[in-house]
């Protein structure tokens, strides 16, 4: 311990004056991802003098939405060390049903989105069910329900995209200026429920019974906190925000699409993991997980900015999972 | 537990300085493999003529030749070319994305082929509003005026050449026709090139017009392949199960020609049946060679790419945007060539496949 002692000593600072502002906000584990999504910026910022503008930021915030607020509901079963693979599945049922209610079925559209979150909101209480009834692992579950949900989907739009989709639906597509900048209405209801989700996880004793169900599920029950309701109650609230990222899905690509969110399961995971919260449960930060997220959706912007192929986007993610993984493990370990 | 706590912290920088590392070297990777790729700052890369190029799929043969014809007509007309595609087939989400961003990017031109022929317009809509051409390649947008133009092969043409060579081939010997087609979807390629053929094969019902498989009796078996080769091979295995005395067949595409010939060659039965295709990739041609597939229609997606481009610098140079369709072209391609059906030989499938 000794080797280093300049560090040590730097580091030991803001432990006797408590921790610093950021991590006393966002915990600890978020200030990586935040480092690294500099890094990432920074780099681009030099490369490119179309990247640091405040349209192709706010664009950046857009292509995050569907992947990011899938993550919401991810970091949420996975702070309860369970894991979610019909994220994406489930949010392309809920966009099936809400425009196909409202295209074919005339349904007023307030009325169809309504249904398709709730139809979401269902699928997440099959998965809590069967995950706490049947004491079945959220993996097995979630496998099963991805392919209910797909075929579904396939069955109910006979594998045809939705088109005509009412303007009630698309608005939350359009933007407002701040600045000079056009942004979406739908950036905005990602960044807020990214708040509220963040709020209540940090900030609530029901958050932090989340959080001890990751880490010690027997402690939570000796506590008198009913496991089971808890549980299920995470499970629909992240099938409730799949049925909301499924609205601002429709609202971004004006359609319905049968076809989406075929890898958004891992991509939603990629993003919790990069913001820091450990696949193990009961440790991470919902702010983290959008810090996550955006990084991947800047180097993807960015490398298409700079000319590069698209793959090497998903070469550098996957190094970068792995790295965030190591670093995990590697922080668990020594702090045992 | 400070000491657990400063511990902590050390691996987190640790690993930091891995992640920090790790980036920078994928990222100049990258960019040294981008050939044209030139970081865009100063007004020499304002000058310079950006063109889009988005795929379906990155992996796809037909898709990596698109590429090259794309760079090279990108180098000849002193323009920057942007690639993108999407994760799987059918990927609508990540295309609008590659569109976003290449309009970011300044291009001046966007070439797309569309997983979501439906999916994709609201998006290319967007971009042309910014006053970018967009071009789709290989598949038309539905409708198909949601672009500026065309560049494709006439996928009906494409299936009425290989319904013709069959036909030729066969006589009046009576047919039991399989058909390995695409999807559920029934897109356009796949109605245009089974009706191609049938109408080929001598049913006049088959018009072009047609926006679904046309009813034929001499079809004893239709199964998806989703143009894939374990899926053909399974799909054939299927229909000769239904009906053992299948000799002729008709695929979507020759990865699932091939697939089918497995099938066929494992129940003892490739000697009687004539397989004819669509695509004219290397490993197809190779398969004609070897007398796997029987005849293929050859289409040039290296041309639809690098008129697309060439294209694009034409409108930047002169302000005339491209209209309508432009047919590729395409060409039958036997080992076995027959009288009153015009056939290339597998040297010229050789000389110009893709893959």
């Amino acid at each position: 311990m000794n080797e280093n002692p300049v560090t040590l000593a730097e580091e030991a600072g803001p432990l006797e004056t408590g921790p610093s502002l950021v991590a006393r906000v966002f915990g600890v584990s978020a200030v990586g991802p935040f480092v690294a999504l500099l890094l990432v910026g920074a780099f681009f910022a030099l490369k490119s003098d179309r990247f640091l503008t405040g349209s192709n930021l706010s664009l950046v915030l857009q292509q995050t939405i569907e992947v990011g607020t899938l993550a919401i509901g991810q970091t949420l079963i996975i702070l309860t060390a369970g894991i979610d693979l019909s994220c994406g599945a489930v949010m392309a049922f809920g966009s099936i049903v809400m425009t196909k209610l409202a295209v074919d079925n005339g349904v007023p559209p307030i009325l169809a989105i309504a249904l398709g979150i709730v139809a979401c909101g269902g699928f997440g209480l099959l998965n809590g069910m069967l995950v706490t009834s049947i004491k079945l692992p959220a993996f097995i579950v979630t496998l099963g329900t991805l392919n209910i949900a797909f075929a579904l989907t396939h069955i109910y739009s006979s594998e045809a995209t939705i088109t005509g989709v009412p303007g009630e639906m698309t608005f939350f597509g359009d933007t407002f200026k701040l600045g000079g900048t056009a942004i979406t209405y739908a950036t905005v209801v990602m960044l807020a429920l990214f708040f509220v989700v963040w709020f209540v996880l940090t900030q609530s004793p029901v958050g932090r019974h989340v959080y001890a169900l990751g880490n010690n599920p027997e402690a939570v029950r000796l506590a008198g906190v009913h496991v089971r309701r808890l549980l299920v109650g995470v499970y629909v609230t992240a099938g409730l925000i799949y049925g909301i990222a499924a609205f601002l899905l429709v609202a971004r690509t004006q359609v319905g699409d049968p076809a989406a969110g075929q890898t958004d399961n891992l991509d939603s995971i990629t993003a919790v993991v990069l913001g820091g919260t450990s696949l193990f449960g009961g440790r991470g930060n919902v702010i983290g997980t959008l810090v996550g997220a955006v990084i991947v959706s800047i180097i993807r912007n960015g490398l298409t900015l700079l000319g590069v192929d698209s793959i090497y986007q998903v070469l550098i993610t996957g190094i970068l999972v792995i790295l965030a993984v190591t670093a995990d493990q590697l922080t668990r370990r020594r702090s045992r | 537990m400070p000491n657990a706590f400063r511990r902590r912290r050390r691996w987190q920088s640790v690993a930091l300085g891995l992640l920090a590392a790790a980036l920078a070297t994928a990222l100049s990777a990258g960019s040294s493999t981008a050939s044209t790729a030139k970081a865009s700052k100063g007004s020499a890369a304002n000058a310079q003529i950006v063109v889009g190029l988005i795929t379906k799929t990155e992996t796809n043969p037909f898709f990596v030749k698109m590429k090259e014809g794309a760079r090279k007509a990108a180098k000849a007309g002193g323009a920057k070319l942007l690639t993108a595609a999407g994760k799987f087939d059918g990927d609508n989400a990540s295309q609008v994305t590659a569109i976003e961003n290449m309009v970011t990017a300044g291009a001046k031109g966007i070439l797309i082929t569309p997983s979501d022929t439906k999916a994709i317009v609201p998006a290319v809509q967007k971009a042309r509003k910014a006053g970018v051409i967009v071009i789709a390649l290989d598949t038309a947008t539905d409708p198909a005026s949601a672009v500026d133009a065309l560049f494709a092969t006439d996928n009906y043409k494409a299936g009425v050449l290989i319904g013709q060579y069959a036909k030729a081939v066969f006589g009046s010997k009576p047919a039991k026709i399989a058909t390995l087609d695409l999807s559920p979807a029934r897109v356009t390629v796949d109605v245009g090139r089974h009706n191609g053929f049938l109408f080929g094969f001598g049913n006049a019902k088959a018009t072009s017009k047609a926006k679904n498989f046309v009813k034929d009796s001499r079809v004893v078996c239709s199964q998806d392949s989703a143009g894939d080769q374990a899926k053909g091979q399974t799909a054939m295995e299927n229909c000769l199960q239904k009906a053992p005395d299948i000799n002729l067949l008709y695929t979507i595409n020759e990865p699932a020609a091939l697939g089918a010939y497995t099938a066929l060659k494992s129940a003892g039965k490739e000697k009687q049946v004539t397989i004819v295709s669509v695509d004219g990739g290397c490993t197809g041609v190779r398969g004609i060679k070897a007398g796997q597939i029987t005849a293929t229609s050859q289409q040039y997606p290296l041309k639809m790419a690098s008129l697309g481009v060439a294209a694009v610098v034409k409108y930047a140079k002169t302000g005339v945007k491209p209209h309508g369709y432009t047919d590729t072209g395409v060409t039958l391609i036997t080992a076995k060539a027959v009288k009153g059906v015009p056939s290339k030989g597998v040297a010229f499938g050789l000389a110009n496949c893709w893959g």
